[in-house]
């Protein structure tokens, strides 16, 4: 490999470059330097990383293109889905980090291991083989297993980290089993190779190992029925992890999936479609069913991800230009609403400490009319009602599901839709129509911002809807 | 001269919105213990907003054009172009009534809501946004800014519900939410299917497009589901009588006098011009239920004991004329519809401020804790009195005039349709004289109505427009059918000749 070769494919990682040097700088100076104010130090240096890196995502990689002989790939859904990835979690370390310092956990290693993780997420959307998607996957795992447990001292955290961590190990064992089935029978790793081998009549062996390869990534972003970790996990993890959780890897796993099953694995649409049909129609079920009766808050909004994701692949099925851009178009309205969710739900502090059953905001709207009047909003946004941004998300991804006359699937989606809406009202009838009980302590500055910014951004995005599926709209040319 | 202001529509559309906005930055900009003078001059900023939004409606009407059939003070804005939406608003001579009964009726809604004393500015928030949002599904040309507004006019209406309604309000909030939300988002997917089709979601473009018989079954099914249940027809009315009895007595107007309208707008605007094979296909289908909700729902509310649930099941009948006009698809029975409508927007929004005024004073809506009323409230006994007599369809109240149009244009359609609503427009009379007999003559037996008063000025101020316009509508009916003829007659007219084109 020439200099100049190699340079050239170096410049296609320069975000991924940053993030994994800037974490190694950045635990060397949380390492030797000494005094109270490292961790905090650290942490802002680690958000001021992530927004430099969503940054060179977008300006300094140059052209699309292919590097490392096919292994990593930079095109428009790369590049979105990083600004989108590096975003997110720069907003979920801005939430940790007073929820850190109250609770006594601020260290050094936290926003290192984000920082890590994220290199694992822009790595995913990227991955163009078998081998570095395997890598990028557990890189990313394996930061966010230490992650959930971070609290080690809670019973309830070391549960949510080991049961991560042991069906996560699970799901990478599929995943690297159907990998290699993939590889026996296609010849190759690389996706461009296995797309030249898929073409004409697929083999026994590589529907098998497609198979186990979607049940391991179904696993990383919590499809039904490898939904089972994710309401132990949300609950168990600290608040601002599973903020994390349930953004920037949801986004960085659902787009890994789509590249997967469109680019390598396109000539075998009749065989994969009706499994992610099948997948689909679980997690909106589960998701919408699941949730009614959950008395905890993160309990809930873990079986809003699972019917959320189950949107997403409704998009993925649909496997056309529409389905692409309404995906990330719907990703990216969820991640916002999902983080200002969870801001708010940093905000239910009481004198006592932290509360989070669906119960402890009783009248909020009339205590405290901000959070209330936001987290209002940002339910029914995720619920996908109209005059919410994310009625349009929804819209969409029903939209792209119709276009590939999906017909059965966008009626069971808009079906389950009314179903979920029931426990988003049961969230918000508590807020409005129940008695005031508790009063929260003021949040955060950055807690507060984060949730009432996400709050006005469900309406004040409307008009800028139309951009937003411009930019989403090349992505979808550029990939199939 | 205001219809060469482009954004005309919109101005009038979002001028409440703009009154909620100032209400809410008034609302979170002051400290806590201001609160009560927040309250007070919300109401006078609701009032305010709605009565320019009435202002601006009657501009309208006085610049539009009766003669035009097509959409007049047309407004778009690109939005979404790379997929063919976009921001589109016009009026035409079916939806045009129907903007300027909403913005009449909003200020006696305001008004009457002298009875709500707690978080009175997010009531009148919830209010004014709900305006808006009721005035975009009439002015709005495109389908997903129709259904946006369609489907966002829940929220509020939950909210105004859940909060300031009655005893059992939660359980009448959510069934009336998710039983709308299920009906209209199979509507959703049809107008997926519907712009994937035509290449556009404008309204204008989408009436003249051509669907084949099959896909209209299905499309109208759809668009069924939602408009029935909005309207709404039997069997799916049973949200409705919840809903009314728990809302607060302004809630229940606005859900009577326009909210309902919007299932048999929906029809106008969509199933019929849109999909007339099927139409014509369904419409034995739609004259049964028609008659069913006319017959039956008739009857069950001679046995109802609450005042405001009798008048919530009188409500669903006469819906059952709307749809049973509106299918006959002849002149009488489309315009008769169309008056039906908007005569019973202000025949039970008045019934219902009616009942409002005396459960103001005694605190329930039990038939039986009244009777005798007339000795303590003799103008109050003769507005009901003329409003009973409008729901039952006296000549000379509006009541009269769109009944009798409804009937004919069925009976031109068959004996049964007709002679079925000629039946329950004496089972309308059963019931309204005997509720009428019960809470207003007779000796006072119960000790409590002793201390009942006479209308205060508020209650005056809002019951004469609404007897103004019960009598005008029902001696000068043209004041309507002139207005709506060209666009009905287009309309009709496109429906004949679909059905005379041979199938595709």
């Amino acid at each position: 490999m020439t200099a100049d070769m190699l340079s050239h494919d170096l410049s296609l990682l320069t975000p991924e470059l940053m993030l994994a040097g800037g974490a190694m700088a950045l635990l060397m100076l949380g390492v030797f330097l000494k005094g109270a104010g490292t961790p905090r130090l650290v942490h802002l240096l680690t958000i001021g990383l992530l927004v430099a890196a969503g940054f060179a995502a977008l300006f300094l990689t140059g052209d699309d293109g292919q590097a490392f002989g096919g292994a990593f790939v930079l095109d428009a859904l790369a590049k979105y889905s990083k600004v989108a990835i590096t975003l997110a979690a720069a907003v979920a370390l801005l939430l940790a980090l007073p929820y850190l310092e109250s609770e006594k956990l601020s260290k050094i290693e936290f926003p290192v291991l984000v920082a890590l993780a994220v290199t694992g997420m822009v790595m995913m959307v990227s991955a163009n083989d078998l081998i570095s998607m395997y890598m990028a996957v557990e890189l990313q795992s394996l930061a966010l297993y230490v992650l959930a447990a971070f609290n080690r001292d809670s019973l309830r955290a070391s549960e949510a980290g080991l049961k991560y961590f042991v069906l996560g190990a699970l799901s990478s064992g599929l995943l690297l089993y159907g990998a290699s089935l993939v590889y026996g029978f296609s010849g190759s790793t690389g996706f461009n190779e296995i797309a030249i081998a898929v073409a004409g009549e697929p083999s026994i062996g590589l529907i098998f190992g497609l198979v186990f390869v979607i049940c391991g990534l179904a696993f990383k972003v919590s499809a039904a029925p490898f939904h089972m970790w994710t309401p132990d996990v949300y609950e168990g993890a600290p608040t601002p992890v599973t903020a994390l959780f349930a953004s920037a890897p949801k986004m960085a796993a659902i787009v890994l999936l789509a590249r997967v099953l469109l680019e390598p694995f396109g000539g075998m649409i009749d065989q994969w479609r009706d499994v992610i049909w099948i997948i689909a129609v679980l997690s909106m079920g589960v998701g919408a069913f699941g949730a009614l009766t959950q008395q905890n808050f993160k309990r809930l909004m873990a079986y809003s991800s699972i019917g959320n994701i189950g949107y997403a692949l409704v998009a993925i099925a649909a496997a056309s230009q529409t389905g692409i851009w309404a995906l990330l178009v719907f990703m990216s309205l969820y991640m916002i609403s999902v983080v200002g969710t969870f801001g708010a739900m940093l905000s239910m502090r009481t004198r006592e400490g932290m509360v989070e059953q669906i119960s402890d905001l009783a009248g909020l709207a009339q205590t405290n009319p901000g959070l209330g009047w936001s987290l209002t909003a940002l339910m029914f946004s995720i619920g996908g009602l109209p005059f919410f941004v994310g009625f349009f998300g929804k819209f969409f991804v029903v939209f792209s599901a119709v276009q590939s006359d999906l017909l059965i699937l966008a009626v069971l989606a808009v079906l389950f839709s009314v179903v979920s809406a029931a426990y988003y009202l049961r969230i918000i009838k508590v807020m409005w129509f129940d008695a005031p009980e508790v009063n929260f302590v003021q949040p955060a500055m950055s807690i507060y911002w984060v949730t009432r910014v996400a709050g006005w951004s469900t309406l004040l995005l409307l008009p800028a809807l139309g951009w937003m599926v411009y930019r989403a709209f090349s992505v979808g040319l550029d990939v199939l | 001269m205001f219809s060469e202001l482009d954004a005309f529509l919109s101005i009038l559309t979002f001028t409440p919105a703009i009154g909620a906005v100032i209400i809410a930055v008034f609302r979170f900009a002051s400290r806590p213990e201001d609160q009560g003078l927040i309250d007070k001059n919300s109401r006078v900023v609701a009032l305010g907003a709605t009565l320019v939004t009435l202002l601006f409606a009657g501009l309208m009407l006085l610049e539009f054009d009766p003669a035009v059939s097509g959409f007049q003070f047309v407004h778009e804005v690109v939005w979404l172009e790379q997929i063919g939406m976009g921001y589109r608003m016009g009026v035409d001579g079916i939806s045009v009534l129907f903007v300027v009964l909403t913005a009449f009726l909003m200020p006696i809604c305001i008004l009457a809501s002298g009875a709500i004393e707690k978080r009175v500015a997010d009531y009148m928030i919830a209010f004014l946004l709900l305006e808006t949002l009721i005035l975009g599904v009439f002015t709005a040309l495109d389908l997903v800014v129709f259904y946006v507004f369609f489907e966002g006019g829940l929220i509020p209406m939950f909210l105004i519900i859940g909060v300031w309604g009655g005893q059992n309000r939660v359980y009448a909030a959510f069934k009336f939410f998710l039983y709308t939300l299920l009906g209209s988002v199979l509507m959703l997917v049809a107008m997926i299917y519907m712009f994937l089709q035509a290449g556009t979601t404008d309204i204008t473009v989408l009436l003249d497009t051509a669907f084949t018989p099959q896909a209209q079954t299905w499309l109208w099914l759809a668009f069924f589901a939602s408009f029935a249940v909005k309207m709404p027809m039997w069997p799916v009315h049973t949200w409705l009588p919840d809903a009314h009895v728990q809302a607060p007595t302004a809630g229940s107007v606005i859900l009577a006098g326009v909210l309902l309208k919007m299932g048999g707008y929906g029809f106008l605007r969509f199933s019929l011009p849109m999909f007339p094979d099927a139409s014509a296909y369904f419409a034995p289908m739609v004259f049964v239920l028609s008659l069913i909700a006319i017959i039956y729902t008739s009857l069950v509310a001679f046995r109802q004991t609450d005042i405001k649930k009798l008048i919530a099941y009188s409500s669903v009948a006469h819906m059952g004329f709307v749809t049973l006009g509106l299918f006959s698809m002849n002149m009488l029975g489309v315009q008769g519809a169309i008056f039906q409508m908007i005569s019973h927007g202000f025949i039970s929004s008045a019934l219902f401020l009616c009942v409002g005024v005396i459960y103001d004073r005694m605190h329930t809506r039990e038939i039986a804790f009244y009777g005798g009323v007339v000795h303590k409230m003799p103008v109050y006994a003769a507005i009901f009195g003329l409003f009973a007599m409008a729901n039952v369809g006296l000549p000379g109240t509006s009541g009269f005039i769109g009944e009798i149009m409804t009937m004919i244009g069925g009976y031109q359609v068959a004996w049964w349709v007709g002679a079925g609503a000629a039946v329950g427009i004496i089972l309308s009379a059963v019931y309204m004289l005997t509720v009428y007999r019960d809470v207003v003559f007779g000796e006072i037996t119960n000790p409590k109505l002793n201390t009942l008063t006479d209308l205060n000025r508020t209650e005056w101020i809002i019951f004469v427009p609404l007897i103004i316009m019960t009598l005008l509508l029902g001696v000068s009916s043209t004041l309507v059918t002139d207005i709506t003829a060209a666009s009905v007659e287009a309309l009709i007219s496109n429906y004949d000749a679909a059905l005379a084109a041979p199938a595709q």
